[in-house]
């Protein structure tokens, strides 16, 4: 599905491409380049641009561009999806994903590259499963090749048992320490009106996880009012029957960090946001205004609120600001 | 000396210089004179060159990392074709990889050269290593030589009968790059897909769908038989496929089955919300007028929608839109409102998701507004959102609004207004024109907001406006003439070329509403006419022609004037324009027919425009697919077909119990390299388990709807299991061809193999039953050889097929349908601890005799661990006080532990109308760790459940207790499972060269050894079906392919479950003397030695 893949940093430098199929010319990336160009706003270049022959799929994330270039019809959004997987396991195998890490490493990133796809089609994309195949770096491998230049990114032994029936996690781990995390991180988005009133407010929510426990182990996670929960998404380990059924969340965890579920509480259940905003302004004659915001903790929550931080987008038009702060 | 030179800059190159690229030394060298340049991008290839050259593998490793570093950054390698394919041979593994990765990126170049690599793939196709051949295979269709089109086919189709699933699946992944090389293969490449679209690891089913989507997406005919596995087993593939396979369900759907809406439309009376809708449909077959009204979904279509639901909770946005499009095109109307939840969660995901399934939502919402009517607010823009993003969302807003909530449209769409972001408040103002043109209740009040809008400061809201209230104005003019007078009054202020234009056209258009006005702006115009951009100038000239013909004594000057500008304007459409229209108006005399309709051309009553969605010309392709995205035809895209009039007999996706198989026979067989037993782990997938599961909590519940659908399902997939083995008997003995035609003496155990006599009164009984589908579920026989005084029962799970899905409810767990009289027996043995042969098993033994000739061969070629499972009591129904359970090795491993025996316990009440409640496992204290099953919650009389149990026996026959509870009371007896030696094992794959290998370290000590005489008439019975049945019969142990062609040794291997420790299983014919030798190797020698003594018994009673 996918042909070629074209990574581009923030100056427009095609510094990496990966062809999976016939070579596809550099050359294409004009369109994208020209699509970009167009657009004031890197955000605002179309996530699908269409060339004569081909059809040009790309992501921004960290200002990196991906450039995936299809032929043939294929669902844009596994495509997207596809690559915005890649840009995970890079940042799992190099903590960050930019240009410099990926200069760095680009042996082991031609290899993922190499064993995420087959001739378009995503191969092997579990971060366990290509660990066994691709060692990730780590700072004892970097001295042992300074010191003895010789290091090697593919494991010796290739795992025999890696098409264990969980493919998100392999077998015989151990620990000496067995322990599990879980991060619960929740996202409030609200339009706050005037008068502090809330206009709409969803919520956004994660369990992260980070699980060190060996053997295979089988977890179950209880909710006291699962109810709330009424649009989850799970990361594939978990068993859907079992939470259509009883509502628990059960599932034999990856091995290290990972998402076990999304959720999304949506606008219309009320919400109550731990803080109060009031907003108001005022413009004067001439080029100056006064816009005052009122922030504080709303006395209900009863926890106290740890490192607030406020952001005021200004539109273009404002050219400088003094700030006030009052008490 | 240059080998250390390279060596230098090859450490200070990968040491990372940061932004200086893979080629930090060709960029240092940037400054030199060209000439230099040159020299050294000569010799740097020659130093490279150089290195592989070397027999160091990390000179030859550095060099294959610049190598790809150049590859990576795009440039030329082809020059190092020769040097680098000659390290495929490497034994370095990361050598062989890159040079795998240079292969794929230049053998298409540089063909003649690649054909030097084949060999060496061909070679690694036959190693032991899994991941070794998948990646052999992968390469080998990669490098796209079409002269090596013959070798792909051969190797695909010998990788289809690989024994590992990866390998199986790279295959169906290299069909479709075999088909793009040699489109035709295609015949021969759909018999490989056939086979891969059965196979029973999901891990294959999956990319054997994507093979199926590339080379014959209109074969839709060979998904009938796989099509309900694939939907009950569709949450386990992996996500990826989950896509293909849902979009392929979608088209298979939209073939099979009628359109669910349909009928609903004719009579909303009958909705189709009964569930048991075939008993309905057999009623009413032969009425016809009553079945047209009376829409009963097809189960399977049922299934379908049932089985994709779960996955809208995929954290891959791809696989939610792939169901979100299922439903859409294939869900009754009113069921469509699940994918609402999901599709808005997918909001949250990455801006490029966003926009894609906001547009995919604007296009659903146009069709079915209520859906998404309730997450109005969700899209709401918020200021951070991409220009798309926004578009899309003011879309969607608008469809979504009506006369409840376009209160709350309108005031969210008025702060848009104000947005900075001045192209989007254009299209907010559209927006409204939008609602104000659907909603005639807010028509006026937004008229008014638009018309207040026009005295904005900003320019590009104000030509918005009066572009959106023109086309309003256009809907219904009548009422409005104060709005037009205002708007005339703007035409100074205005300068927007667009926003003018439709003034002037409005002024032209009803002209005699404001006849006063009208010639005053053509005067005015007159004056700025030359500086007008070329679209104003248009509309002057219509406005002069249509006032000439309203008022022609008043404007003729003015309009001559104006004509005679436009005559000489720059721009040619202008000057025809004019041309086209002085002829109309003045010359008469050259065209009288025309000029006497002047007035009815010029001023004809216009159709409205309508304000239209920026979706709906995308609206012809199907939703998600890139061709929608973009709005244009992609190649490989094909539009959904429509759904058929008559639904395809859903009997065909029936799948027989026992198939011939007759794509397996006819295709050209090839011997698999390896494995001669299919290993059991293989068939037990992750959510097996999980099924059970369900089972255990559902069945309780009394039989719904549901449970039996499920039920169903496990029934579909034990049959494709046992089938399965099947046609991997029929592999193994495929195994066997090879060495066939190199060994004479082979044949003859072939054919040895197939004489009837060699058969098990057990599998020819059973064999019997499955075939006349007998709807009894379950028959016990019981086995006379037991030596241990212990009855054995062998369990036959009876693979009952629906031919109509009225008989769908066969419970397929339902032990207690064995009939009174044998329980009553195994009571009496039980106690009595005497073993008599059941009057059952010599009854089918008889029946099955008449038959027996006839069913010989299949017999043999049907394996099968099922028949290897007993059952065996350890709780009677006296002491249990109706309670029994029954116990059996179903030899798959146990899903939460590795180390434990898996054992399945079936629970059956024994008392007809008595519940029995509240069964709960509770752990002994005899330091046997063990792993119980939930709780039961009820248990019905007559019916049993089936729980599965793990216990780690730490390699010990000891027998493991534990209690259990009944309703709060614990038993008095505790139950206690003896492990049978066999069962401690579990197969352990290895070949010969590996067999011989552990041989070696396992001498001595530990090697025990039993010769067993037998008479000449039983040597003669002696071959690899006889004695494979009867080892694995005993133990829980695999085969190991001969490649000898040895064959009168057979080998058999197995690891322990606790310590997996190794045992090795060598059986020696001695033909000559009538003596078998029985040699046992492992390091735990006393259970090697027990087995040794089973196996010995067990062969013996072959005859």
């Amino acid at each position: 599905m996918i042909h070629s893949l074209f990574i581009i940093n923030g100056s427009g430098e095609i510094f990496m491409e990966k062809h999976w199929k016939t070579v596809v010319s550099k050359s294409i990336c004009d369109y994208f380049f020209e699509a970009q160009k167009k657009c004031g706003n890197p955000e605002d270049v179309s996530p699908v641009i269409a060339t004569p022959h081909h059809y040009l799929i790309n992501i921004c994330r960290s200002s990196l561009y991906f450039v995936a270039v299809l032929t043939n019809e294929g669902a844009p959004l596994f495509v997207i999806e596809f690559l915005h997987r890649i840009m995970d396991v890079f940042e799992e195998y190099f903590v960050t994903c930019t240009e410099t890490t990926l200069k760095d490493n680009y042996v082991i990133v031609y290899e993922l590259l190499d064993e995420m796809l087959d001739s378009g089609l995503p191969l092997a994309t579990e971060t366990s499963v290509l660990k066994e195949l691709i060692k990730p770096p780590n700072l004892l491998r970097k001295v042992a090749h300074l010191v003895t230049g010789d290091s090697t990114n593919v494991s010796d032994a290739l795992p025999s048992n890696q098409l264990s029936n969980i493919p998100w996690r392999r077998l015989g781990i151990k620990y000496t320490n067995n322990e599990a995390y879980f991060d619960l991180i929740e996202e409030i988005d609200a339009i706050i009106d005037r008068n502090g009133a809330t206009v709409m407010g969803e919520i956004q929510g994660y369990i992260d996880c980070c699980v060190k426990l060996s053997g295979m182990p089988d977890l179950t996670l209880n909710f006291i009012n699962p109810r709330l929960l009424d649009d989850i998404s799970f990361h594939p380990c978990v068993r859907l029957k079992k939470w259509e059924s009883d509502h628990v969340i059960s599932f034999v965890p990856p091995d290290g960090n990972f998402r076990l579920i999304s959720y999304h509480i949506g606008s219309q259940n009320s919400i109550s946001i731990p803080i109060y905003v009031k907003s108001n302004i005022q413009y004067r004659e001439g080029s100056s205004g006064r816009f005052e915001l009122t922030v504080g903790p709303k006395q209900t929550m009863g926890k106290p609120l740890e490192s607030v931080s406020i952001e005021c987008a200004m539109p273009k038009s404002v050219l400088n600001c003094t700030l006030t702060p009052t008490q | 000396m240059s080998s250390s030179m390279s060596m230098q800059s090859a450490s200070g190159f990968s040491s990372g210089t940061p932004g200086g690229g893979p080629n930090p030394a060709d960029e240092q060298t940037e400054p030199a004179s060209t000439l230099s340049i040159f020299a050294l991008d000569y010799k740097k290839h020659e130093d490279i060159k150089h290195m592989l050259d070397s027999n160091k593998d990390n000179l030859k490793l550095e060099a294959m990392r610049r190598v790809i570093g150049m590859i990576a950054k795009g440039k030329d390698a082809a020059d190092l074709f020769p040097a680098v394919v000659k390290n495929v041979v490497s034994k370095n593994m990361e050598v062989k990889k890159l040079v795998y990765v240079y292969l794929m990126r230049y053998a298409e170049e540089q063909q003649d050269l690649a054909l030097l690599s084949i060999a060496t793939f061909q070679r690694a196709l036959k190693d032991p290593n899994q991941l070794i051949r998948a990646s052999a295979l992968r390469v080998l269709s990669s490098i796209r030589v079409p002269t090596i089109v013959t070798i792909m086919m051969l190797a695909i189709r010998e990788a289809v009968y690989d024994m590992s699933p990866y390998v199986r699946k790279t295959a169906a992944n290299a069909i479709a790059k075999l088909y793009a090389l040699d489109p035709e293969l295609k015949e021969e490449l759909i018999a490989v897909i056939v086979k891969l679209l059965a196979d029973k690891t999901i891990l294959v089913n999956g990319s054997a769908v994507q093979a199926f989507e590339q080379v014959c997406p209109e074969r839709i005919d060979l998904i009938h038989k796989n099509y309900r596995r694939l939907c009950n087993l569709l949450v386990d593939i992996d996500e990826w496929s989950q896509v293909t396979v849902l979009n392929m369900l979608t088209r298979y759907a939209r073939t099979q089955f009628v359109d669910p809406n349909k009928t609903v439309e004719d009579d909303k009376n009958n909705f189709y919300g009964d569930e048991n809708n075939s008993k309905e449909k057999s009623e009413n077959d032969d009425e016809d007028s009553l079945e047209k009204r009376t829409y009963t979904m097809d189960s399977d279509h049922r299934l379908l929608l049932r089985c994709t639901k779960p996955l809208l909770q995929s954290r891959n946005s791809a696989v939610v839109m792939a169901v979100a499009q299922l439903y859409h095109y294939v869900a009754p109307r009113s069921e469509i409102h699940v994918i609402a939840n999901a599709l808005i969660r997918l909001l949250r995901h990455h801006r490029e998701i966003q926009t894609i399934v906001l547009k995919c939502i604007a296009s659903m919402a146009e069709k079915n507004k209520d859906i998404f009517g309730p997450f109005l607010k969700a899209f709401y823009v918020r200021s951070s959102d991409s220009s798309h993003v926004k578009r899309y969302k003011l879309e969607i807003l608008t469809t979504l609004a009506c006369a409840t909530n376009i209160s709350t449209v309108l005031r969210e769409l008025q702060t848009y207004v104000l947005s900075p972001d001045k192209e989007f408040a254009a299209q907010t103002i559209h927006a409204i024109g939008r609602c104000a043109s659907t909603i005639p209740e807010v028509t006026e009040a937004c008229l008014n907001g638009l018309v207040g809008y026009m005295s904005k400061k900003d320019e590009t809201i104000v030509a918005e406006s009066v572009v959106v209230v023109k086309k309003l104005l256009q809907i219904n003019p009548v009422q409005y003439g104060d709005i037009i007078k205002h708007i005339v009054r703007k035409v100074d202020k205005i300068t927007v070329p667009q926003a003018r234009a439709s003034i002037l056209w409005l002024i032209g258009e009803y002209s005699e509403r404001i006849s006063k006005l009208a010639p005053d702006v053509l005067r005015k115009m007159a004056k700025t006419f030359p500086d007008e951009e070329a679209i104003v100038k248009h509309q002057i000239l219509n406005l002069a022609a249509k006032l000439y013909v309203m008022n022609a004594k008043q404007t003729h000057l003015l309009v001559q004037y104006v004509f005679n500008l436009a005559k000489y304007d720059t721009n040619y459409d202008t000057r025809d324009k004019a041309r086209l229209l002085r002829a109309l108006l003045f010359q008469a005399d050259k065209c009288p027919a025309l000029s006497k309709h002047a007035k009815k051309i010029l001023l004809a009553s216009k159709p409205a425009p309508l304000l239209e969605s920026i979706v709906r010309n995308h609206d012809q392709y199907t939703l998600g697919t890139l061709s929608y995205v973009i709005g244009q035809t992609v190649p490989g895209y094909t539009d959904l077909p429509d759904y058929p009039l008559e639904p395809s007999d859903s009997s065909i996706r029936n799948v027989e119990v026992i198939r011939p198989s007759p794509s397996q026979d006819e295709s050209p067989r090839k011997p698999s390299s390896s494995g001669k037993k299919k290993s059991t782990t293989d068939e037990k997938f992750y959510s097996d388990e999980e099924e059970n599961d369900e089972n255990e909590g559902t069945s309780t519940e009394g039989p719904d709807d549901e449970d039996e659908e499920d039920e169903e399902g496990d029934d579909d997939e034990e049959s494709e299991n046992e089938e399965e083995e099947k046609s991997d008997e029929d592999e193994d003995e495929d195994g066997e061809k090879p060495a066939k035609t190199i060994n004479q003496t082979d044949e003859y155990e072939q054919l040895d193999a197939r004489s009837p006599t060699v058969v098990d009164n057990h599998e020819s009984s059973e064999e019997n039953d499955t075939e006349s589908e007998d709807e009894e579920e379950t028959s016990a026989s019981e086995d006379t050889t037991d030596g241990e005084g212990e009855e054995k029962i062998i369990e036959k799970h009876t693979l009952s097929f629906n031919k109509s899905p009225s008989n769908i409810a066969i419970s397929g767990f339902s032990m207690a349908t064995t009939t009174e009289k044998s329980i009553a027996e195994d009571d009496l043995e039980a106690f009595l601890g005497i073993t008599t042969t059941s009057a059952s098993n010599q009854q089918s033994t008889t029946k099955a005799s008449v038959r027996d000739d006839l069913q010989n061969l299949e017999s043999l070629s049907t394996p099968s661990t099922l028949t290897y499972i007993r059952q065996y009591e350890c709780l009677n129904r006296m002491t249990g006080q109706g309670l029994q359970i029954q116990y059996r090795f179903p030899r798959t491993p146990f899903q939460r532990a590795t180390n434990m025996v898996h054992i399945e316990l079936t629970f059956t009440n024994t008392i007809p109308n008595n519940d029995i409640r509240s069964i709960k496992f509770i752990k002994s204290k005899s330091g046997v760790n063990i792993q119980g099953f939930s709780d039961i919650d009820q248990l019905p009389g007559g019916a049993s459940i089936i729980t599965s149990i793990g216990i780690d026996f730490n390699d010990t026959t000891q027998a493991a207790s534990f209690d259990i509870s009944i309703g709060g009371r614990q038993l008095a007896t505790s139950i206690s499972i003896p492990c049978h030696v066999g069962e401690l094992f579990q197969p352990k794959f290895i070949n010969e060269k590996d067999f011989n290998k552990s041989l070696s370290s396992l001498r001595g000590m530990h090697e025990i050894t039993g010769t067993l005489n037998v008479n000449e008439t039983q040597i003669s019975k002696f071959n690899f079906t006889t004695i494979q049945t009867k080892v694995v019969q005993c133990a829980n142990v695999s085969s190991v392919p001969s490649s000898s062609g040895d064959s009168t040794v057979y080998r058999f291997s197995g690891q322990t479950v606790s310590s997996k420790a190794l045992v090795l299983i060598a059986i020696q014919l001695n033909m000559s003397r009538s003596t078998i030798n029985l040699t046992l190797n492992s390091d735990r020698i006393i259970l090697a030695t027990m087995l040794l003594k089973e196996i010995q018994q067990a062969i013996s009673t072959i005859s």
